[in-house]
């Protein structure tokens, strides 16, 4: 951690395909503890940030950099294990595994059992099970999740398979949790108790929390600071407030009503 | 989930949730089945016998391929292929250097997963389709070397003779006794593979095979598991390829083909992929179709004169292919998937409509 509170810092990141620029030097920073929320229209370059964050997607150019350490020169396996979870747009989860093998499965970096205990599993493997059972069991109760803690998620409806995803995320104790759209697609009801884990998972255990959304309303409301993408480019940064009254915002997003 | 089971009983800790066989009576029947099949020799014919004996080893090459295909996602075709590598370690390592078979196990086994995790190398480049040729490619590349490097200890394609397996003193030549030698290793490849299933590893085999991207970003390495999966689904290979040369008491290049490669993807299917019962299940079910065509012979040879030649032959694929058909428009996620919701409506019984 860095003493001036910036836990990520993405430096004048660059990233095109085939040509087409998906980001364009992009700079921005996420400081300890707070809710960022990065907005845009469709094709703004939100995911590819987070991927880019990952380490999914390589940068053309620039740098970033979470706790010092530099992630695009490591594997994206490695950077979960620096402490950085994950939500994805069109949810991933392990579709074939029950509600608690999935976060159980997320508990994989803060588990020490090697190739030969879990062939033999009684013993050491056991007993780590049991201990991790402990975490995850708390994170479902949290989640409001305990009747499906056995479904086979592929089972479940979109909305529910949206709230695992987050329990899996918050099995990994992550310090940076990236969500991307997590309110995307559920009615008023799953949105507002989204939001309340959202908020709740920030102010119980001060996690930086990333959050791309495209509920302006909600994401006014629950984000401490918003930086604005469009076609690549950075074109906003400040409070809800100030963001709320920015000429270029308000510019993109009439933009995009208009093509809608 | 604790309310399906009769009144009153509730889990009283995470432990006993997580265990595979919860009640009493359970570990009963299992010991009663195991203790049948221990004293098959006593009460069963030879043939019977014989057929138990081949389909535990069948059952074990299925379960290495299930380690691989079934959880981590990884279609091989090659499971024969590391059959033979570790048929040829044993027997040589009994024939030429005087070990033990007991010693010789291990080691095939091991010899087995080492070139399997070598052909499981293209794994981390290509996925799918893909990644089947290059299976494949284990296919042809390991029998050539059989039929074709150092023929004086190889034999070229005549192969080897196979001594049978001795034990302070006892020749382990016949069904009757080698079936212990089979059932003893199948109780430890079983145990092994659902420890697998239950485990970290096996957790991280299943998100592999589910999204191999989302396992990335959640912090696991596709190199190694997917690795640890090849070497594992090979060391099965081995002791099963080891147990049956011993058995047959000969092998060549051909004594594992690829038919036997499909025929294992096929038992998974049949049984169940990513199920610690579906090989079970699989090569029991597969294996006794085999057989009945076996019996279905003469009936075939009138209606069809021409196959009179080769007629079981014929019938093998024929039945395997009916089989394999029935069960992917029918039940294609395999027995053990219709099993569990057997064991689901009877727990939940006399509520289960
Ligand atoms: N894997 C990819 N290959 C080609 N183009 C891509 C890829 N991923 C994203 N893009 C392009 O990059 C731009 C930004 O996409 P994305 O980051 O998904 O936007 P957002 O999440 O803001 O809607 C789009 O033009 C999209 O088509
Ligand atoms: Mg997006």
């Amino acid at each position: 951690m860095t003493t001036d509170g910036i836990q990520l810092r993405v430096d004048d990141v660059s990233l095109s395909f085939a040509g087409i620029s998906a980001l364009l030097y992009v700079t921005l920073e996420a400081r300890q503890g707070e809710i960022l929320a990065i907005i845009g229209p469709n094709g703004a370059g939100k995911t590819s940030m987070l991927n880019c964050i990952n380490n999914f997607y390589r940068p053309d150019k620039g740098r970033i950099i979470f706790e010092g350490h530099d992630l695009t020169r490591m594997p994206a396996h490695r950077i979960a294990q620096l402490g950085i979870a994950r939500t994805f747009q069109n949810i991933a989860l392990y579709t074939g595994l029950s509600t608690l093998d999935n976060l159980m499965a997320a508990r994989h970096i803060h588990m020490r059992a090697g190739f030969v205990q879990s062939l033999l599993y009684w013993g050491p493997a056991h007993r780590e099970d049991v201990a991790h059972r402990q975490v995850v069991e708390e994170i479902i109760d949290f989640l409001e999740i305990e009747h499906i803690r056995k479904a086979i998620v592929g089972t479940l409806p979109y909305g529910l398979r949206k709230r695992v995803e987050l329990g899996r995320a918050l099995a990994m104790e992550p310090r940076l949790l990236l969500l991307d759209e997590p309110m995307t697609g559920m009615n008023q009801e799953e949105k507002e108790d989204m939001a309340r884990f959202i908020l709740d998972i920030h102010e119980r255990h001060g996690k930086t929390i990333l959050l791309i959304e495209h509920d302006m309303g909600l994401v006014m409301d629950i984000a401490d600071r918003i930086v604005v993408l469009d076609f690549g480019l950075k074109i906003a940064e400040g409070t809800p407030g100030e963001i709320r009254h920015n000429e270029a915002v308000i510019r993109a997003y009439l933009g995009e009503e208009m093509t809608e | 989930m604790a309310i399906l089971r009769p009144a009153g009983e509730f889990d009283t800790g995470y432990a006993r949730d997580m265990a595979t066989i919860r009640r009493p009576w359970q570990w009963w029947l299992l010991l009663a089945f195991i203790l049948a099949l221990y004293t098959l020799p006593f009460y069963a014919g030879q043939s019977l016998v014989s057929l138990v004996n081949r389909i535990g080893i069948t059952i074990i090459a299925v379960q290495g391929l299930n380690l691989l295909t079934g959880y981590t996602g990884q279609i091989s075709l090659g499971q024969a292929a590391f059959m033979t590598t570790g048929g040829y370690i044993s027997a040589l390592l009994v024939n030429n250097l005087g070990w033990s078979f007991f010693a010789a196990l291990p080691v095939a086994a091991m010899g087995a997963g080492i070139v399997g995790l070598l052909f499981g190398l293209p794994s981390l480049r290509v996925k799918g389709f893909y990644l089947v040729m290059a299976t494949l490619a284990a296919q042809f590349i390991i029998p050539w070397f059989t039929r074709n490097a150092f023929p004086d200890v190889l034999n070229g394609a005549q192969g080897l003779n196979v001594q049978v397996p001795i034990l302070l003193g006892l020749e382990f030549n016949r069904p009757q006794r080698y079936i212990y030698i089979t059932l003893t290793v199948l109780i430890l490849t079983t145990i092994v593979a659902h420890n697998v299933s239950r485990s970290r590893l096996g957790r991280a085999f299943v998100a592999i095979r589910d999204n191999d991207l989302a396992a990335e970003v959640l912090g696991v390495n596709l190199f190694k598991h997917k690795l640890q999966a090849f070497f594992l689904a090979a060391v099965y290979a081995g002791v099963a390829g080891a147990l049956a040369a011993h058995n047959i008491r000969h092998l060549n290049s051909e004594t594992f083909n690829l038919t036997d490669s499909v025929f294992y993807l096929g038992m998974l299917v049949v049984g169940g992929l990513g199920s610690s019962l579906g090989p079970i299940f699989g090569a029991i079910i597969v294996e006794l179709l085999i057989e009945g065509a076996t019996l279905f012979g003469p009936f075939f040879i009138r209606t069809f004169p021409s196959t009179a030649a080769g007629a079981v032959q014929a019938l093998r694929p024929l039945f395997f292919g009916t089989a394999l058909m029935l069960f992917l428009i029918f039940e294609p996620r395999g027995l053990a998937h219709r099993w569990y919701l057997l064991k689901a409506a009877w727990r939940l019984r006399p509520f289960s409509h």
